[in-house]
């Protein structure tokens, strides 16, 4: 066992125990690293914020480096929604029954000052914030947001897919927040 | 030979007697006050006048003066006459209680959605549409927006504090 190494702290990796013949590490790790590595992000745009996110995944910024390279337009098959513009209220529902249509594990990312707070549309006609129909993981601010300030937010998102335990889902507290946004599983 | 707002105000005037109310002539556009009871047989007779040929209907919106006691609310229709080049608005106003006026959906095809936008916005109910229902804001709204009444701000919202607001 002399050539045992411990891989520790090294950014983008599993910490693990490598010998010859075998690693020694723990599954939550592997697996929460490879859904961090592979979101599928669905994007739900409407508006400016929207044109920011086609430049996010153009060639410039290049999203595709955070194993974003395809765009999953089915809810069923995304692992990220990400909300990049103003909500009305008449499509609430609408981004409601896609969140409930993505199966777990699922995050929200809310791209910009309108999905997240209604920004400057203080009117009848338009929710003040998607957190009033959908939970949602990481808010991103801006009128729009530049492309860097939405990648840092994937980041974020990724930090947290390689956090989140195994249990979360099943959780007391996370059915608590479906129950509380009313949707049941 | 071009139509005058004068030769269009008097032909209406004596073919509708004591149907116009008020007549003006804001930046040069002929605007006449209609009696609710006359304002269908006048839009009729226009489209099918064999001279003034009234074929295009340009816009169809709601308005609503609170402070107009007895007439609140009120439908502003704007022609063209593509033949003649020649435009005409016509105004009319009734009770808040009462908010019918008869459609013109029949006439123009194109009044159809801009009706159910009145009703969806001002609550005016047009008698004789074939689908009277909101068309842009959700289906369960439980008020008109547009009216004065209401304020223009969401409700809901907490997080604004009205002394930065100007409110």
């Amino acid at each position: 066992m002399s050539n045992e190494t411990k891989d520790k702290k090294t950014p983008g990796k599993v910490e693990a125990y490598n010998a010859p013949g075998y690693q020694l590490t723990m599954l939550e790790k592997v697996i929460g690293n490879a859904r961090a590595n592979s979101l599928w992000p669905l994007p739900f745009a409407t508006s400016c914020c929207g044109i920011e996110f086609m430049a996010t995944m153009g060639s410039n910024y290049d999203m595709a480096r955070f194993g974003m390279e395809r765009m999953s337009f089915s809810p069923r098959q995304a692992d990220l929604l990400i909300v990049a513009g103003t909500i009305s209220k008449k499509l609430a529902p609408i981004l409601r029954q896609v969140y409930d249509q993505m199966a777990e594990p699922k995050w929200v990312l809310s791209v910009g000052a309108c999905a997240s707070s209604g920004g400057i549309f203080d009117t009848y006609s338009v929710l003040q914030g998607i957190d009033r129909v959908i939970p949602v993981d990481v808010y991103v601010p801006g009128c729009p947001p530049r492309p860097e300030q939405i990648l840092d937010g994937v980041i974020k998102i990724q930090e947290l897919a390689k956090k989140e335990s195994f249990r979360k889902r099943y959780s007391d507290e996370y059915k608590q927040l479906l129950e509380k946004y009313k949707l049941n599983h | 030979m071009a139509l005058t707002n004068q030769q269009v105000a008097t032909a209406l005037s004596e073919a509708f007697p004591g149907a116009v109310l008020k007549t003006e002539e804001p930046y040069g556009m002929l605007t006449l006050e209609i009696s609710k009871e006359k304002i269908k047989d006048m839009i009729t007779w226009l489209k099918n006048d064999e001279q003034f040929k009234i074929h295009f209907l340009t816009l169809l919106g709601g308005m609503h003066y609170p402070d107009n006691k007895g007439h609140e609310l009120g439908v502003v229709y704007h022609f063209h006459s593509l033949q003649n080049n020649f435009r005409l608005r016509l105004k009319t106003f009734f009770s808040i209680g009462h908010p019918h006026i008869p459609t013109i959906t029949d006439l123009f095809d194109t009044a159809n959605w801009q009706e159910r936008e009145t009703y969806d916005f001002f609550g005016i109910w047009f008698d004789g549409h074939p689908n009277m229902k909101r068309i842009l804001n959700e289906d369960d709204m439980d008020y008109f927006p547009m009216r004065k009444e209401y304020h223009l701000e969401d409700a809901t919202r907490e997080d604004k504090d009205d002394r930065y607001f100007g409110r």
